[in-house]
């Protein structure tokens, strides 16, 4: 079988496409917001302004941003195995368990340096063991992994429910959350580092989660493109066949993948709740797993395209609200609709523009696609 | 007489909750058995109840209702499509974004145009489709044992129901004994023989989309207009997920599929009834564990530990002409 697609310079390739994808995307959610009966240009102006127009702004966009970091690695990593885990929302929910339970025992005794550690341990591990056993059916009994992470989020909410309603609620309170955290579990802010650039932030739940997300997002690309495991991973993405061929371990990568997968989903609980809410509260993650699905496709699954937009989407949820103050019309649901089109056209309709741009490629200069050494393949 | 009051009880609520998940699970057996991943069974159903109950009470009429919900539905369906069909890209993420579009539209749609947060107005009875009672069902409502059988279980739903129960043997007889559905049944497992025998690949699969509009759209119109007076928002609540999982649970069989959502709406059912209350032998049973067991089941299902579930063979896989 012929690839239909022919190449393109890299820059069009991983640049120009998903711009014109997103482009796409916002021209759509613009036809939305009229609809409405709202200016789409004026809620463009005040979505920008209120995600980098002041510094509380800024630092909260970077907030978001963090929690989508997390999830988007998390389904690259399980992606770049040809593994779609829609999972991540369950395996962050569990890794929330995680978190509670190491706070809730040590709050009162250690400090947060010490906590910090164990809770990122306590997360990761969760969040993997929530991601091993649809591994495990996949890999051993062939279950399909998107529909036993399907089911397994479900599993996870309901786990995570009659926990908060029970044994983790404090005696005597009606809210279906933990009790608060005490000082030793709260993560130390980063809004300083904005303030050093001269802007004023009142309050912000911006941490150092942030810096944790940016060293996963490196250690990612240095697993998938600088280990034995990650080329690995790709090997078994591209082709189940040739890995086996090779002598990798079917079971063994897909475990591996997806409980590193589910580590850093289990991670991104650590964002707000230690950084921001100081307890566990029921539907703590609201979706973050499923915007990672959105962030880990437009980012093309490098870590650098991810932590960009995730960079974007904090922009959306940040500029979101703000635009929910501006304009009654438009609630922060709309950032769900563009969620969705960025999906539809980033990840579904990725290669909608590619046949029209491989063709002006080729007619402004057939070298960049390769038409001049093999000629009659491809576009 | 108490208790088999409880149990008639408990059974109509069986059927009524299994409704919507029959119809959202017959559409997805359509698009599964043409090869097509459709995990955009929520969002569709979404957008049906949306379009249903604001057309209802726009126009005054349950049928423009339902008429606009299967539309609306079959656009969605048409659009999972065009992704995955027309342009080969992944169904998973198609269906992934068809849920988020749904989700988000609706919302900020209805509030846009009814602003009530997110609902739309309270239908009235009459944009409503009604209960339809059965010739008799009051006579006969005290005779024991037969009385209360005919008259709440089988007598007293609305049209929407018997529609649903009616689609199983359809969808059978759809499937098994008409050309469309044997060629339909070809495309999901092997499509390269169909393309051969000159049959269009891309064709069937849209036709059998279609029809997986039009259930979820009926699903959707029951939801917002049976069995709630209007919209709210994510009225779903995952009964697109439960319907895929009665899917795959019945073996992408139409008759198996039927058992399944009542399997699926009695655990539902049983949950809501019992609330807390200790059973006899087991004891108390919290109720997240009832609402999680369909996954659960499904889970195990998948597994290979309660049979096997094979799936369409071509599923997933976007057909690529070999050129």
């Amino acid at each position: 079988m012929s690839t239909p697609y022919a190449k393109l310079p890299a820059w069009a390739d991983y640049g120009l496409i998903p711009l014109i994808n997103l482009s796409i995307a916002f021209v759509v959610a613009g036809f939305v917001v009229m609809l409405v009966g709202e200016n789409p240009f004026r809620a463009a102006v005040i979505l920008v302004e209120g995600a980098f127009g002041k510094g509380t702004g800024i630092a909260f966009t970077l907030f978001y941003a963090t929690t989508f970091i997390f999830t988007g690695l998390s389904v690259a990593v399980a992606a770049h195995c040809s593994l779609f885990n829609i999972g991540t929302e369950g395996q962050a929910y569990i890794g929330g368990l995680g978190i509670a339970l190491v706070c809730l025992s040590f709050d009162s005794v250690l400090p947060w340096w010490v906590i910090f550690p164990i809770a990122i341990v306590a997360a990761a591990a969760f969040g993997a063991l929530w991601g091993l056993i649809p591994a495990y059916l996949q890999a051993k009994r062939g279950s399909h992994i998107v529909i036993t992470t399907i089911m397994f989020n479900f599993i996870a909410a309901s786990v995570m429910v009659y926990l908060l309603v029970g044994a983790l609620k404090p005696a005597g309170s009606q809210a279906p959350q933990t009790r608060n955290f005490l000082a030793g579990a709260e993560l130390p802010k980063l809004n300083w580092v904005i303030e050093l650039f001269g802007a004023k932030i009142r309050s912000a739940p911006l941490n150092i989660c942030f810096l944790l997300a940016l060293v996963m997002a490196f250690l990612v690309w240095l697993l998938i493109w600088r280990t034995r495991l990650g080329y690995e991973m790709r090997t078994y993405g591209h082709s189940p066949k040739a890995a086996r061929y090779a002598g990798i371990s079917e079971t063994r990568i897909i475990i591996t993948a997806m409980m590193i997968s589910g580590a850093l989903a289990g991670m991104m609980a650590l964002n707000p709740v230690m950084g921001d809410q100081h307890n566990v509260a029921i539907d703590f993650v609201s979706g973050a797993g499923y915007v990672g699905i959105a962030v880990a496709l437009m980012g093309r699954l490098h870590p650098v395209g991810i932590v960009l937009a995730a960079i974007l989407f904090g922009m959306l949820y940040q500029g979101g609200a703000e635009l929910a103050f501006e304009m009654p019309a438009i609630s922060r649901d709309m950032i769900v609709i563009i969620q969705g089109l960025v999906i539809l056209f980033a990840g579904a309709l990725e290669h909608m523009f590619r046949p029209y741009i491989q063709t002006l490629f080729a007619s402004l200069s057939p070298k960049s696609v390769g038409m001049q050494t093999v000629k009659g393949t491809g576009a | 007489m108490d208790s088999f009051n409880a149990i008639i009880q408990v059974l109509d609520s069986t059927i009524r909750l299994s409704v919507p998940l029959l119809l959202a699970c017959l559409a997805g057996l359509f698009s599964e058995r043409a090869g097509i991943f459709d995990i955009g069974l929520e969002g569709k159903m979404l957008v049906g109840a949306f379009a249903g109950a604001s057309a209802a009470a726009v126009f005054h009429s349950a049928l423009i209702g339902l008429g606009m919900a299967i539309l609306i539905s079959v656009a969605f369906a048409l659009v999972h499509g065009f992704a995955s069909i027309t342009h080969r890209g992944n169904q998973i993420v198609s269906g992934v974004a068809i849920n988020f579009i749904a989700a988000g539209s609706t919302i900020i749609l209805g509030q846009a145009w009814f602003s009530q947060g997110g609902r739309t107005p309270a239908l009235q009875p009459d944009e409503r489709f009604a209960a339809i009672i059965w010739p008799g069902a009051d006579a006969i409502r005290d005779v024991p044992i037969i009385g209360p059988i005919y008259a709440e279980l089988i007598s007293g739903h609305s049209i929407l129901v018997y529609f649903a129960f009616a689609m199983v043997p359809f969808t059978w007889w759809v499937l098994f004994r008409t050309r469309f559905g044997l060629r339909m049944r070809a495309v999901g497992e092997n499509p390269a023989a169909v393309d051969t025998a000159g049959i269009s690949v891309a064709w069937l699969r849209y036709r059998a989309l279609i029809c997986t509009g039009i259930l979820t759209g009926v699903a959707g119109a029951y939801l917002s207009m049976v069995q709630n007076g209007g919209f709210v928002k994510d009225m779903t609540a995952g009964k697109g997920y439960i319907a895929l999982a009665a899917l795959i649970f019945a073996k992408w069989k139409p008759v198996n599929a039927m058992f399944a959502c009542l399997l699926f709406g009695f655990l539902d059912a049983a949950a809501i009834r019992l609330q807390g209350s200790p059973l006899p032998i087991i004891g108390k049973v919290p109720v997240q564990f009832m609402q999680a067991l369909p996954y659960v089941l499904t889970v195990i299902l998948l597994a290979g530990f309660i049979g096997k579930a094979i799936p369409p063979r071509a599923g997933g896989v976007p057909y690529v002409k070999e050129r």
